[in-house]
């Protein structure tokens, strides 16, 4: 059972990052892939707040945040297309472009995470 | 078209991270997240093949945007490599941190360039 639900959060994920990237399609009109960018960045924040409001949860249910949190989140952020695009970055020569966005997928991903968790928990401190 | 095989390749992709998570967890116990990275350096090299080999179109769809893209995850890196922070575990962050970037972009590259060769 949690397999399908995972599957199913899997599903939704990637029609999600499929929709941002049409999208943002004409967003930019430089080659630096901004889709994934604004994905990753969005879906790291989410999980950081995610798992730390769902586990102070009285009622907290370890399948539901598998579903949500492996399959949903997991499956709408993605590290092979980050990849894919930095190698065709520095493919086409676009050297600044390659080194600027691993760097901002270093740091702003693990910012987004780390500010996510620190949400959910200011917002509990308030409600208690 | 797309969304469907998009969906159907997310489902899968899913489904599957969550076995290898699983499978690693009950046999390998160690403060570095094995399973994540195991899935984003085979997925970048599995992608980069594609991309390479110019395969496109609904098997791009089905394959690369929906399985590959659902099979490798970004949040969980993040939120695992936080995590090691929490647990004062800077050795193994950082080591976390730079094996996936590296091998992830070097894999992909490899993959790209056995892709455009055959």
């Amino acid at each position: 059972m949690i397999y399908l639900l995972v599957g199913v959060g899997g599903a939704i994920g990637s029609l999600l990052r499929y929709s941002i990237s049409l999208m943002t399609i004409n967003l930019l009109t430089t080659s630096f892939p901004i889709a994934t960018l604004i994905t990753n960045f969005l879906g790291s924040f989410i999980l950081g707040w995610l798992t730390h409001s769902m586990i102070k949860k009285n009622n907290y249910s370890p399948q539901l945040m598998t579903a949500l949190g492996t399959g949903l989140i997991g499956s709408f952020t993605t590290f092979s297309t980050f990849s894919v695009e930095t190698i065709q970055l520095f493919e086409g020569g676009q050297y600044l472009l390659g080194i600027l966005y691993i760097l901002l997928s270093i740091m702003g991903g693990l910012l987004l995470s780390f500010i996510g968790s620190l949400m959910s928990t200011k917002r509990k401190e308030v409600n208690s | 078209m797309n969304y469907l095989l998009i969906s159907l390749g997310g489902f899968i992709g899913a489904i599957l991270r969550y076995g290898v998570g699983i499978f690693i967890k009950k046999r390998i116990h160690s403060t570095f997240p094995i399973a994540t990275f195991l899935v984003n350096v085979l997925g970048s090299f599995l992608l980069g093949y594609m991309i390479g080999s110019r395969i496109g179109g609904n098997t791009l769809a089905l394959l690369g945007t929906g399985f590959l893209g659902s099979f490798t995850t970004f949040s969980t890196f993040k939120l695992e490599s936080i995590k090691l922070i929490n647990q004062k575990q800077l050795r193994t962050f950082f080591c976390y941190l730079f094996t996936t970037y590296i091998f992830g972009i070097l894999l992909a590259f490899i993959g790209y360039y056995i892709g455009t060769q055959f």
